[in-house]
């Protein structure tokens, strides 16, 4: 903090001796990256609160301030609230308590009038843009027009990783560096006019002096570096993100924010010279309005805290119903057979699979821990030129995997190869493989398969090969990373991570670590489907290294003498789940025994069976499926929708989430919670001081607050902070997709991700002492502000009594579930059959 | 077998038809009548294929409907099938089959699903009608569908700024094919006194003794179809549009501009071969017209680092070395190439988006720090020359804009001064004062008469122009179309003896259309204050019924095949002399602005952005 308001003084300080004080570069450029789109290039898609730049402010306030600022629609219309009020999803008692809390008794009637009738304008009319306009409206020029279209390619060219044949000629001097030797030595440039080019060509050119040029005035040359940037948020955020991680693309490239502004200014002036060659003034002179500063306050208007009453409503006619479930569920006994324990990632896709599973065969105990396992590495598969992180996106490992003795490669298309573009190439190719693409499209409408386009989560690593799991020797490092863990690291992972899910004790025979991924085809966002703790990976060498860990004789030594006595004959066996076409993969089943591979043979079975059903269950959201047929016969037809290229939706990822449950099974054993809870496992009886809750949910409230708000955001305006639809995206230089070749970079979700959403927050519920969370969560600010702020929903659930309390405003009261008695049915199928929409909250009696 | 060649302009009209009937919400009913009719059109021409072949692969022709005839006039829609027909034929129906089906499931859930199906089976109906037809008239009609469904499809995604763009701009370079296109029609009646049918061209005697006599005339009629098909076909110097066209659904862009749409453009040739097949300029002019482009547009696609660009310029590459195929003779080859490029295209257009999967698994496991290309031998001046202009597309998008929207900007501009109600107190007398001297011909001398078509086709121009370029009155726009449109029936009827019934017909469309043009923008002023033409205001998110009203009448009004103007245009150039080049051109110009005019209006009022903010609206760069 300390360092950076040194960094801006000395900014502001330069600033003044070149007669700006009004305009501080650095900070401005601080300021501007802070509040540009984070996404990374499309291969490391990972999900993260959209609105993360306001996550200083209070989750209303934010809320306000973004859509006034930036234009974004951040709620719903009061129109669809009201609608949703029709159907019953917000329901009239939650309405009453929302209001009693925030409008006192009095008032309620009142305001309750106001939110079901009253008749108000949603109109948004953002700030931003609103000084950059006047060229528009007093000079008659469209600089979008004649700028975007030059800027956007250039910037693709520089950065694509693959798409062009020929490549950006100068690549290794940084992007200004790079365009301005093409413009020096060639016959024909980006610039036409003389002055721009001489202001390129000078390497002492800076944005202030720019600015002084097009803007003439400091106080505004924030405000219009926004307005210019907010124009194609999509590029330039991709930009900021690049000079943050250059390593984000795989053939590097130096390129910095200040650079694509320079540059975007340079092209601004151009075009202004081109436009009127007999002179132009600058836009501050003459300008009849001065448009509000863009971050001046934001008023409040009745209409803002309507929609935020309506929304909190919202989230809690949900969340009270899955409190209710919560208290209602009774404890079940224990099953009879202590057969297996299986641990999942926390994911909410998991959440009806680990049911199927436990109802199949109530001997199986399922746990929930973030799908890295603990390990954090980075993986390197044979053959690969280039190392992949594969633990949660703030950690930056110190340890490599590597992948030796792979078994199969990858296959080959012609249909992506560069000769087909070439004109001898091209004239063969049409001529002849041009009819062999008719048939390959006549088979892959009638008899869709998989191909070398698809993304296959069971090629991440090869199920027969083998990883350098154990370091001996801390010399074995490779590209300033340690190969491999030492015993004393891997048994202190292992420890972590069974102490934190309370598997201390009564270990089965086996014990069965799943990750999971996806697998798709013609779908530029596949990273966002696979594990997010494992930074868009699948999970599976993250599962076979820590089951290896635990397999280590030396290490269980180490965990015994930790108080965690795993028996000699318990095995733990590694599998990938993959969530799109609901198959499992297992790792080393050839070293198990032969009782215990018998064993494991009879699960087998057991698993398969729990996919069909789990299949079944997703299916019911697939409208194209007819659910009546069998579960064996839905489950292939969840299979075909993977390896489709005319299917845009494979799987509906998190869609739908919106809780998060750190606590015992026994909790939420036989609640049916249709696949929209995260479910972390955790128990409280051996983490009495909160040391092991700390670590969850300093994953946690990152790791599916991001995820739920990406989703949040996205559906509430799918247009400016989501992808659109998908149906007509164009891939720009592999790190980005885009509508049609002109347009800017389009981060967020698209909207077959997120039609099915309902945007609400996450309801975090830690079944622990409220003491003990308080304390626990006050100790990292980063964790506390998602609390305090509201960005999460958070409630504690008493370990012996279930009493509830919930947290507001820093402290935490009880909290009575309003829903009467939760729905029970005998099996969970009963529940589903023929409904699109979100099932309620229902609790199963045989499970 | 002649008698069943209008099932196959059947079979698509009537799934067009009743797919216009069938509510939006019914999904799965909609696509299944696009792939039936897709399919039964597959199916009925492989057996009508394969009767076909075994009497020998005759030509076969019939004159199917007259639909005006006068004194050496005839206006008749007339299909031909030979093998050219056949292949195209056979790969639009067989790819719209596919696509069809894809489409199916690749759409569902999406805003405006019966509208793509819709518009899908109107451009196989447009389609169908080109590759079968027989003569100018009736490929002109086909050709107007195609150029319609194509703006429809472009802006698919009519809420957005950049499609609604490049669908006006696509739209104007389609246009430009038009005037070609009208003014080869217009010559080539002069050349043959009759609505010639392409089977008659096959009749080598024929067509050299007229053209041993005509030679200019026969170049010209070669001149204009060559521009035609190059506008259609992304040639140069034309080419920037078919990237911007890629802005539908991917399966709508693989469909039209990777296969069928943007190969129109050689099939013209094609079935125009033997009328330019002994103009050894034009066949030259034709092989450097392909060449320059494939040289061309292969460099451009080796730069291009969007995977749609790349193919749509490797696309253009391979069309371009079609024309060459065309104009050396090599009609067999030019075919395969056709189907071959159309297949490959499309299907590459289809993976387009596993590119990300593919080619970063191909980096991960293959990268090499830089390849050298070849280029990279080049001095290093030339280089970079060549890198920078690919980029920019050899500024072929600046040089359109330039070359054709500037100039009339300006003058349209200019015109600004040119006051519609102070111009309503000239216009109208010297109307009415024309009409009076039209009747009494005695009045004037055989000089004014002359000059009196030239002037009143300016006039037209001039006021089709101000509609073209006008930014704020909806209305006033429109009455300058409808004016421009009487001007041009004066003119015409000064030309030669006057045909009273021919003025009616093209003018009753225009009055009807006219009519239904500006009741849909009064209606639309009811409740909408925002309504200019200075901007693009979305209307439609809320009018959909208004905008479907105003876009059928603007449709009349341009003249498209749905009303009789349509046929009046025809009739119309029937009255230019074969040396009026000046007052043909003129009448072209207007008709082809007369449509951008009223293209332009329905995008301005109806499609873009919303001017209402209260719902989602994309960043105009998105």
């Amino acid at each position: 903090m300390d360092n950076s308001s040194v960094v801006t003084s000395l900014a502001v300080e330069s600033g003044r001796r070149h007669g700006r004080p009004e305009f501080d570069e650095h900070a401005a450029f601080h300021h501007l990256k802070h509040l540009l789109p984070a996404q990374a290039p499309l291969k490391d898609f990972i999900h993260h609160n959209t609105l993360h730049a306001f996550q200083e402010d209070r989750f209303t306030d934010a809320l306000h301030k973004a859509a006034r600022l930036f234009g974004y629609k951040t709620t719903l219309t009061v129109h669809e609230y009201r609608r949703l009020f029709e159907q019953g999803r917000i329901r009239p008692e939650i309405i009453r308590r929302v209001l009693m809390e925030r409008k006192g008794e009095a008032q309620v009637n009142d305001w309750t009038n106001r939110l079901l009738r009253k008749r108000y304008d949603s109109t948004i009319v953002p700030r931003i843009g609103t000084l950059r306009m006047h060229w528009k409206r007093e000079h008659r020029i469209d600089l979008d027009a004649l700028v975007h279209s030059t800027l956007f390619r250039v910037l693709n060219s520089y950065l694509d990783q693959g798409i062009a044949i020929w490549r950006f000629p100068v690549w290794d001097k940084g992007f200004l560096a790079s365009i301005r030797e093409l413009q020096r030595y060639a016959y024909t440039g980006f610039l036409h006019g003389k002055r721009a080019t001489d202001l390129l060509m000078d390497e002492t050119t800076t944005v202030g002096r720019l600015l002084d040029i097009l803007v003439g005035e400091p106080a505004l040359y924030e405000q219009y570096l926004f307005d210019q940037q907010f124009a194609h948020p999509g590029w330039s955020g991709l930009v900021s993100a690049i000079e943050e991680n250059p390593a984000a693309l795989l053939d590097h490239r130096r390129i910095t924010l200040p650079e694509l502004v320079t540059f975007e200014l340079l092209l601004e002036i151009d075009a202004l010279d081109r436009q009127f060659p007999k002179g132009w003034e600058p836009l501050a002179q003459g300008m009849r309005h001065r448009p509000q500063p863009l971050f001046a306050e934001v008023a409040y208007a009745e209409v803002d805290e309507v929609r935020s009453l309506w929304q909190e409503a919202f989230e809690w006619t949900y969340h009270d119903e899955a409190l209710a479930g919560l208290s209602q569920n009774a404890r079940r006994p224990e099953p009879p057979v202590l057969a297996v324990q299986a641990l999942f990632c926390i994911d909410d896709r998991e959440c009806s699979f680990r049911r199927h599973l436990e109802r199949i065969h109530p001997g199986f105990r399922t746990y929930g821990t973030p799908g890295h396992f603990g390990v954090e590495f980075y993986y390197r598969p044979e053959h690969g030129k280039f190392n992949t992180k594969v633990c949660p996106a703030p950690i930056t490992p110190k340890y490599l995997i590597k992948e030796v003795d792979k078994k199969s490669r990858a296959g080959k298309d012609v249909h992506f190869s560069q000769r087909t573009h070439g004109l001898v190439g091209g004239w063969l190719i049409s001529q002849t493989l041009g009819f062999w693409s008719a048939l390959k499209l006549f088979i892959s409408i009638f008899k869709p398969s998989t191909g070398p386009g698809t993304t296959d989560s069971f090629q991440h690593m090869d199920q027969f090969s083998s990883l350098t799991v154990e370091n001996s020797d801390p010399s074995d490092r490779d590209g300033g990373l340690q190969v491999g863990f030492t015993v004393a690291e891997m048994a202190t992972r292992v420890d972590a991570v069974l102490k934190s899910i309370g598997l201390v004790r009564d270990f089965a025979p086996i014990v069965y670590v799943v990750g999971h991924g996806a697998s798709s085809v013609n779908n530029p966002h596949y990273a966002a489907y696979d594990c997010g703790a494992c930074s868009g990976r699948p999970g599976s060498v993250n599962a076979r290294v820590f089951c290896q860990m635990a397999e280590h004789p030396k290490v269980r030594e180490l965990l015994r003498a930790k108080g965690i006595d795993i028996p000699q004959e318990t095995r733990f066996v590694s599998a990938l789940h993959d969530t799109t076409r609901d198959e499992i993969v297992f790792y080393d089943e050839a070293t198990l025994d032969a009782p215990l591979r018998a064993l494991h043979a009879r699960h087998m079975t057991v698993f398969r069976d729990a996919l069909d059903l789990n299949a079944q269950e997703r299916a019911r959201r697939f409208e194209a499926i007819d659910q009546r047929d069998s579960a064996k016969e839905v489950h292939d037809q969840v299979r075909l929708r993977s390896v489709s290229l005319f299917e845009p939706r494979p799987e509906l990822n998190h869609a739908t989430n919106a809780l998060c449950i750190v606590g015992r099974r026994e909790l939420t054993r036989g609640l049916f919670l249709d696949r929209r809870s995260f479910l972390n496992s955790y128990d409280a009886s051996i983490d009495p001081d909160g040391h092991y809750l700390q670590g969850i949910l300093g994953a946690a409230a990152p790791v599916c607050g991001g995820i739920n708000l990406e989703y949040f955001f996205s559906r509430m305006d799918n247009q400016k902070l989501g992808a659109g639809t998908k149906l007509p995206h164009n891939v720009m230089g592999l790190i980005g997709v885009a509508n049609g070749v002109e347009g800017d970079l389009r981060p967020g979700l698209p909207n077959q991700m997120i039609e099915v959403h309902d945007p609400i927050r996450l309801l975090m519920v830690v079944e622990q002492l409220p003491d003990v969370v308080l304390a626990t969560i006050q100790r990292v600010n980063a964790t506390y502000q998602w609390f305090v702020n509201e960005w999460i929903h958070l409630v504690v659930v008493h370990p012996e009594t279930k009493a509830i309390h919930r947290f507001r405003d820093g402290r935490f009261e009880p909290y009575e579930p309003l829903h009467g008695s939760i729905p029970r049915v005998l099996e969970s199928m009963d529940v589903l059959l023929g409904s699109l929409e979100n099932m309620p909250v229902t609790i199963i009696e045989h499970a | 077998m002649e008698r069943l060649l209008p099932l196959f302009v059947l079979i698509p009209f009537l799934g067009f038809l009743i797919s216009l009937l069938v509510p939006g919400r019914h999904e799965s009913a909609l696509s299944r009548i696009a792939y039936y009719s897709a399919g039964a059109q597959f199916f009925t021409l492989l057996a009508f294929g394969v009767l076909w072949l075994l009497q020998g692969a005759p030509l076969l022709n019939v004159k199917e409907i007259v639909i005006y005839r006068s004194d050496g006039y005839e206006f008749f829609i007339d299909l031909f099938f030979d093998r050219v027909t056949a292949v195209y034929l056979l790969v639009g129906s067989m790819l719209t089959f596919m696509i069809t089906i894809y489409s199916r499931y690749y759409l569902h859930r999406e805003d405006g699903y019966k509208r793509f199906f819709n518009t899908i089976l109107f451009f196989f109906t447009g389609y169908s009608i080109t590759v079968l037809s027989g003569n100018f008239e009736t490929l002109f009609v086909g050709w107007e569908v195609l150029g319609i469904s194509s703006f429809l499809l472009i802006a698919f995604y009519r809420d957005r700024y950049l499609p609604v763009k490049n669908a006006v701009k696509v739209f104007s370079i389609y246009r430009v094919g038009d005037v070609g296109l009208i003014l080869a029609m217009w010559a080539s009646h002069h050349l043959w006194h009759e609505n010639i049918t392409f089977m008659k061209l096959h009749n080598y005697e024929l067509v050299h003794h007229q053209l041993a006599s005509h030679s200019a005339i026969g170049i010209f009629i070669s001149l204009a179809i060559l521009v035609s098909a190059a506008a259609k076909s992304a040639q140069l110097p034309f080419s920037s549009w078919l990237p911007r066209a890629m802005e539908g659904p991917t399966p709508s862009s693989a469909i039209f501009y990777g296969s069928l749409s943007v190969h129109i453009g050689v099939f013209l040739l094609l079935r125009t071969f033997p009328f330019w097949e002994h103009q050894f300029v034009v066949r030259v002019l034709i092989a450097v017209v392909g060449l320059l482009t494939s040289l061309m547009a292969s460099v451009t696609a080796r730069v291009q680092s969007s995977v749609k660009a790349q193919i749509a310029y490797s696309s253009i590459a391979q069309i371009g070395l079609i024309f060459i195929e065309v104009a050396a003779g090599l009609e067999l080859l030019a075919l395969v190439h056709f189907a071959g490029n159309a297949f490959l295209r499309t299907y590459q257009l289809l993976v387009s988006p596993s590119v990300v999967t593919y080619l970063i698994r191909e980096q991960f496991y293959h990268f090499k720090p830089r390849e050298h290309s070849f280029e990279d031998t080049l001095p290093k001046r030339l280089e970079y020359t060549l890198y920078v202009l690919s980029l920019k597309e050899w500024n072929l998008d600046t040089f359109m804009y330039r070359l054709l929207w500037n100039p009339l900007k300006h003058l349209g501009r200019r015109l600004d001064v040119f006051n519609i109600n102070r111009s309503l107190a000239v216009l109208v007398p010297l109307y009415l004062l024309g009409i009076v001297l039209l009747f009494n011909a005695q009045w004037s001398t055989p000089q004014v008469a002359h000059a009196i078509p030239i002037i009143a086709v300016f006039i037209a121009l001039v006021l089709v122009l101000r509609a073209f370029t006008e930014r704020k009155h909806v209305r006033r726009a429109l009455a300058m179309v409808i004016m421009g449109h009487f001007w041009v029936v004066l003119a015409i009827s000064f030309n030669e003896d006057f045909d009273l019934g021919h003025s009616l017909i093209y003018l009753s469309g225009v009055v009807g259309a006219g009519f239904f043009a500006v009741y849909a923008i009064n209606a639309l002023r009811r409740t909408e204050r925002n309504v200019d033409l200075g901007r693009f205001h979305g209307h439609v998110y809320e009018h959909p019924r208004i905008a479907l009203l105003f876009l059928l009448s603007a449709l009349g009004l341009a003249g498209f095949p749905i009303s009789p103007t349509f046929l009046g245009e025809d009739l119309i150039f029937s009255h230019i002399h074969p040396d009026q080049l000046v007052l043909a051109s003129l009448v072209a110009l207007s008709f082809v602005l007369n449509g951008l005019a009223l293209v332009r209006i329905y995008a301005r009022v109806f499609l873009g952005p919303h001017v209402k903010t209260y719902h989602e609206v994309a960043y105009r760069s998105a």
